[in-house]
């Protein structure tokens, strides 16, 4: 039993609940700059306004209280508390026990610095752990390889390729399903032990 | 031009009609097997009235993300299943195929195939798409047999995700590209 542990806490980064009075605005500014868009969807790259992403959140609270399908975290620095990014298991299917995760850190100075990796673990714990899913899966376009190595270094293994399936700057590129495991991440954690 | 998009060898599109609907689902779910080939849901069972009031709720929010018709036969117009376009990307040309005989009496004779072939037709030549996909559960391996002879290729498995009779069954991913299309219709038209 690790009941004490932290759920929500990591060395640098902890998941946290949606600000409405003061994410909308930061999240806006991330919202124009449309690599960060493309990296992380599918549909057209399109900004958004404080107002819109205030709307939003309001609709996230609603889903995730009345459809139990969604668990959606803001991901903040344990130092003073300010918001880098988000994070999400979504689509939870509760009879087979699957569901998908996504993250993203929204300010490019905030990357490469470990944050996704440690929200990552969090998320898998949240997962397994507590929720009791079997599986789960991250659908990541051929174009985004940091994502790719950031699932396949958590224990991702590639399942399904649709080739060809996005058209951006002109060329097809492959969406890519990366798949985990309980048991595959379980074996993870003993020998990480 | 091909004033015949909706019609295929054994079998014709039609539009999508809720009563008739209603009352077909209603009876084909009482064979779970139809429902557990079909989806991941756990099957229900509801009424005629039901199913039809989703079935205008559809109809009425349908969309240019979904392409929905009745399959019938030829032969005598009976009502046999449904197939439809989903999820239409349409910055990417992406779209997802779904199909469902619920007449179990028709199973088997290559009315879902003939059907495919006639959805790929309208999504290629009509939509303009440049891919089509589609999810079937490893264990129904009739289904699978009918996408291969329609022309899509294997593109992964997603593991294990379907657990049903104490056992999990993996989904099989397929695609077809455009390109691939119109090569399996050219040799189609010099045969």
């Amino acid at each position: 039993m690790k009941i004490s542990e932290p759920l929500f806490v990591a060395q640098d980064i902890c998941l946290a609940p949606i600000d409405h009075e003061k994410d909308a605005e930061i999240e806006a500014r991330w919202t124009h700059d449309a690599e960060y868009l493309r990296l992380l969807s599918l549909e057209p790259a399109l900004p958004q306004s404080a107002a819109q992403l205030k709307k939003r959140y309001e609709q996230i609270e609603k889903d995730q209280d009345e459809k139990k399908n969604l668990f959606y975290f803001t991901v903040r620095m344990r130092a003073d508390d300010r918001l880098i990014g988000f994070a999400r298991l979504y689509w939870i299917e509760w009879s087979n026990a699957g569901g998908f995760v996504q993250l993203g850190i929204g300010d490019p100075n905030d990357r490469r610095h470990g944050y996704g990796t440690q929200t990552l673990r969090l998320l898998l714990r949240y997962a397994f752990d507590e929720l009791n899913l079997y599986r789960l899966t991250a659908v990541i376009p051929e174009y985004n390889p940091v994502a790719l190595r950031l699932f396949s270094k958590a224990g991702f293994v590639e399942e399904v390729r649709r080739r060809k399936a996005l058209n951006r700057d002109g060329r097809r590129w492959d969406l890519v399903d990366l798949g985990l495991l309980h048991e595959e991440w379980d074996a993870r954690q003993a020998s990480s032990r | 031009m091909n004033g015949n998009l909706f019609r295929g060898e054994l079998v014709r599109l039609t539009a999508e009609e809720p009563e008739l609907l209603g009352k077909s689902f209603s009876s084909w779910d009482r064979n779970s097997e139809f429902r557990r080939l079909l989806d991941d849901e756990p099957p229900c069972l509801w009424s005629a009235k039901k199913i039809q009031s989703w079935f205008e709720k559809d109809i009425q929010e349908m969309n240019e993300r979904s392409f929905q018709f009745l399959i019938r036969t030829l032969q005598d117009e009976r009502l046999i299943g449904f197939i439809g376009l989903w999820d239409v990307e349409w910055s990417h040309g992406d779209a997802e195929v779904g199909i469902g005989i619920g007449d179990s009496e028709s199973w088997g004779k290559g009315y879902g195939t003939d059907a495919m072939r006639v959805i790929l037709r309208y999504g290629f030549s009509e939509l303009n798409l440049q891919r089509i996909t589609l999810g079937v559960f490893d264990y129904n391996a009739r289904a699978i047999r009918s996408y291969e002879k329609a022309g899509f290729t294997h593109e992964g498995r997603v593991r294990k995700a379907i657990f049903r009779d104490g056992s999990r069954a993996d989904i099989v991913y397929m695609g077809i590209l455009r390109e691939e299309w119109h090569v399996l219709n050219n040799e189609q038209l010099e045969d």
